[in-house]
């Protein structure tokens, strides 16, 4: 991948002659993996704005101590929907969207190797959140046992709501496998002859790795989830200590998937970044081979670690030891592709566009992550931290970098080859600035809040809370309000007048074969195989 | 733009820095007052520090390269991307500051695991919203319940010190005694958390987890449960007092039960005035039913019905005890019958009767507004 792919579009290709049906119909009925990629991605977009009205409600819930404006079953049921909705409509349908894509445009295939399927999956996700979002509006509460929705308080104390969730939860997973399971086919069977595995850029393997991690964990979801309907409602006892089940189960399953389940929201996002750094640093990436083996070993350590998430469950010292260094060696892989990133930044020469910019951010703040994640790591350590402001801020460090930042640079680095118009330059930094202040200052007081002992998932607190959680509060409404720059960007791109042509390759520095192609990408692409250097 | 921008950044910064070192009492964890938050806290610096010697330099690097190898300023790229002693000075020198780091926290992890040589043990018990301690040894047994008036959550009044962080009963130990915890729940996970005594044990329904600590300081130490229980999660706050031995053994002398039982429990038989019963039943609703069936007797429905011109409270007298005695399974409508005496009973379940215009109705059905613990006994034995 060092040097620029030589494919040029066929010119006896018809690829013109077959253009999009119109009207709702194009959306509804189409197999095109770029049309799906977009629905992946508008969707993911408009859940961001649900999810993160939610997050800004439980922020003024919490600016006092006191009630300010939610009862605490309200607060409960929005820190709940926030949280799945961030997972499951945001972050992974837009990695979705990203891979759907990228991955034939990056690997020379026509488009994904089972599109009905591809159609499939992408259109079970409105009918989910729809499910999903309608228990806000039933008669009892909606979900309001958090995101991790422990037994007995979703089964035995659950609202009735939480058969729909369950639903809705089978419905997520389906989406994701059939998803996985095309993207897997896709990259085995599709790629262009000429191009072999240790050519395929880091974006494609770390959606395969991420893709097998899909494929084993979201079956134990539904699983963990049926078990949770039978217990409802067939009176079986998987989780219920009374009927001789055990509560403990429950969380074993859960983070079984859950633990992966990080990694899939993560994962595709190094590959992103791994694009773009090299781009602007005009520098081929440092170490690919390492920053594929350590993508592949991070995915393997995630399986074998998901105890670290019950440190205080009066897990046996044995067991409590095994997680913590199996948990502490994931650093290792993790700093290997950190420090890959920097050594591709040394010695580059580098500008600071605006996908470069959310790359940096992410670069820095998820480091800061990593660090808290290390010291999470350490059960003794644990014990005061789990289920305190400090994991909250960890995760959010961890996640808001490692997944919206890489997600939200990705755009920006490939918007201008999907529609063919370039963005703003100087509203995406603005975009990254207020982005980035904002979020640092919602997240960073909140490791303090957590050392001091402020429990998570609470909606008042004790005096000695209000000054960090005001400042968290007012940080939380310019990370908010900022999208509003980033919609801007996205809608006058997609629908605005094209004011200008964009080059195939848009950035000095691309590599790869998807900027051979011109901008804004035709219909339909490598209907015959490129040839990779 | 990258100057305004940049000048904001610094603003921020600085502004940051500077409340927090004005504004606000903790930052960090506590020293805390047992061994173990001790050593926590010094495993949790030591993690830290490293964090930061590892972050400068990274950081350091980084900014370096941001700053010298700009293409603004002519820097050309070098080609430069494969170097396996690298990639191995890398991979293995973390590995070795991890292994610096696994050696004290499994020392400390030991440390915490051995709950040999306890001089006392207590059973906690989490309940949808409040804690039940245990003295096994010495019989004593009570409920220890969020004591913040309603008004003050409500904002309707000023908040005291210890907001949300107050309760009516604490528990009890002497200082300088290791205490053996036994931990578990009666209904969902709960976890007992006080910062100070470094100490957080899930408390799982079906489970009975072990944990200790030992504290050297006579002092109040405050702490929350810490995993999400329902609604009221964040409303079941922990109070420990540490007392000398001395005020230990007056307070358990003064709580044991078995001293005065008898005269305890006709205590509790004896009929009160309506007055009486309506003073003890207001403090009584505010503390075991206010935070569900509210102040207003309206509930938060569906899952906290009204208690105002409910069919239960207005209904026959025996029915309405009975379901406060036992509760209704699978809700957080608990068995009240062993958290609560009959002097208590009666008080509350009067003036629940009394209040919101109950009583008009409970006159039109012919039934007594007034409730004597001698009621509240006679469906008690009825219901065994």
């Amino acid at each position: 991948m060092t040097d620029a792919a030589v494919y040029t579009q066929d010119p006896d290709s018809h690829e013109e002659h077959h253009g999009p049906e119109h009207g709702f119909k194009r959306w509804l009925f189409t197999t095109n993996h770029k049309d799906i990629g977009t629905l992946y991605l508008f969707f993911s977009f408009i859940m961001m704005f649900v999810a993160g009205a939610m997050a800004l409600l439980v922020r003024v819930e919490l600016f006092e101590p006191g009630k300010v404006l939610l009862n605490p079953e309200y607060f409960n049921q929005m820190t709940t929907m926030h949280g799945l909705i961030m997972v499951f409509g945001v972050i992974m349908p837009a990695m979705a969207g990203l891979a759907n894509w990228l991955i034939p445009l990056m690997i020379g295939a026509p488009d994904m190797a089972l599109p009905r399927l591809n159609n499939w999956s992408f259109w079970l996700l409105p009918f989910a959140f729809a499910m999903l979002i309608s228990t806000l509006f039933m008669s009892g509460p909606a979900p309001d046992f958090g995101w991790t929705f422990y037994a007995p308080l979703s089964t035995t104390y659950g609202p009735k709501s939480t058969d729909f969730f369950i639903f809705s939860i089978h419905l997520m997973g389906a989406s994701s496998i059939l998803a996985a399971l095309n993207i897997v086919v896709t990259i085995f069977n599709m790629r262009a002859p000429s191009m072999a595995w240790m050519k395929l850029p880091l974006f494609v393997w770390s959606w395969l790795v991420t893709a097998f991690l899909l494929l084993a964990v979201m079956p134990v979801l539904a699983g963990c989830v049926t078990m949770m309907l039978m217990d409802r409602h067939f009176h079986t006892s998987f989780f219920n200590a009374a009927g001789g089940g055990d509560p403990l189960l429950f969380q074993h399953v859960f983070w079984f998937f859950g633990h992966p389940e990080v990694y899939i929201l993560i994962l595709p996002g190094f590959g992103v970044i791994s694009a773009i750094i090299p781009t602007f640093a005009r520098k081929p990436l440092f170490g690919y081979r390492f920053m594929v083996y350590a993508t592949a070993v991070i995915a393997i350590l995630g399986f074998v670690v998901w105890m670290h998430h019950m440190f205080t469950t009066g897990a046996p010292i044995a067991a409590q030891l095994y997680f913590m260094y199996a948990t502490m060696l994931i650093a290792v892989p993790t700093g290997i592709k950190v420090f890959n990133w920097v050594a591709t930044i040394f010695k580059g020469s580098l500008t600071f566009e605006t996908p470069m910019l959310f790359a940096l951010g992410f670069l820095v703040m998820f480091t800061l992550g990593g660090f808290s994640g290390l010291m999470v790591a350490l059960v003794p350590s644990d014990y005061q931290y789990r289920d305190s402001y400090f994991v909250v801020a960890h995760f959010h460090y961890v996640l808001v970098s490692g997944s919206l930042f890489t997600i939200i640079a990705g755009v920006y680095y490939w918007l201008p080859k999907w529609t063919g118009q370039m963005y703003n330059e100087r509203l995406g930094q603005l975009h990254f600035w207020l982005t980035t202040i904002g979020m640092n200052v919602t997240f960073l007081p909140m490791h303090f809040l957590g050392l001091a002992g402020m429990p998570r998932r609470i909606p008042d607190y004790a005096l000695q809370f209000t000054d960090f959680n005001q400042i968290c509060t007012v940080g939380a409404f310019i990370f908010g309000f900022s999208q509003l720059i980033f919609l801007y960007i996205i809608l006058k791109a997609s629908f605005g007048k094209r004011t200008y042509q964009v080059s195939n390759q848009v950035w000095e520095g691309a590599t790869g074969l998807e900027w051979t192609l011109p901008s804004p990408v035709p219909y339909h692409t490598f209907e015959t195989a490129p040839v990779v250097p | 733009m990258f100057q305004w921008i940049s000048r904001l950044v610094l603003f921020i910064v600085i502004f940051l820095f500077t409340f927090t070192a004005y504004a606000v009492s903790g930052i960090n964890l506590p020293y805390g007052v047992t061994p173990t938050s001790r050593e926590i806290y010094d495993l949790h610096m030591a993690c830290f520090y490293i964090c930061c010697v590892i972050g400068t330099l990274v950081f350091s690097i980084l900014i370096y390269s941001l700053i010298k190898h700009r293409k603004s300023k002519g820097a050309t790229a070098v080609h430069f991307h494969e170097h396996l002693g690298l990639e191995i000075v890398w991979t293995v020198i973390p590995f070795l500051i991890l292994i610096g780091l696994a050696i004290p926290a499994t020392i400390v992890l030991k440390h915490i695991h051995n709950t040999d040589r306890s001089a006392l043990t207590i059973k906690v018990t989490g309940y949808q919203w409040k804690w039940k301690y245990e003295y096994l040894d010495q019989g004593i047994s009570f409920f220890s319940n969020l004591s913040t008036p309603q008004d003050q959550i409500l904002n309707n009044a000023p908040k005291g010190k210890w907001f949300l962080l107050e309760v009516d009963n604490p528990m009890v130990v002497p200082v300088n005694t290791k205490v053996k915890l036994l931990v578990t729940a009666d209904d969902v996970v709960h976890a007992w958390w006080v910062p100070e005594l470094g100490v957080k044990q899930d408390a799982i329904p079906g489970f009975v987890n072990e944990n200790w600590f030992y504290a050297d300081k006579i002092g109040t130490y405050r702490g929350q449960c810490g995993e999400l229980c329902g609604i009221n999660h964040g409303f079941m706050p922990i109070v420990v007092q540490v007392v000398s031995q001395v005020d230990f053994d007056k307070w358990v002398k003064l709580h044991r039960p078995n001293a005065g039982n008898e005269a305890n429990q006709t205590l509790t038989m004896k009929p009160l005035s309506e007055k009486e019963l309506m003073i003890l039943g207001k403090a009584q609703y505010d503390k075991s039913c206010g935070m569900c069936h509210q102040a207003t007797g309206l509930g938060l429905p569906p899952s906290f019905p009204p208690l105002k011109r409910s069919r239960v409270v207005t209904g026959p007298l025996d029915g309405s005890i009975a379901f406060v005695l036992t509760g209704v399974p699978g809700t957080a409508m608990q068995a009240f019958g062993q958290q609560l005496n009959n002097k208590e009973m009666a008080g509350v379940i009067t003036y629940i009767r009394h209040a919101w215009g109950n009583d008009k109705i409970i006159i039109n059905h012919k039934q007594p507004i007034i409730v004597q613990p001698s009621d509240i006994e006679r469906v008690r034995r009825k219901n065994l």
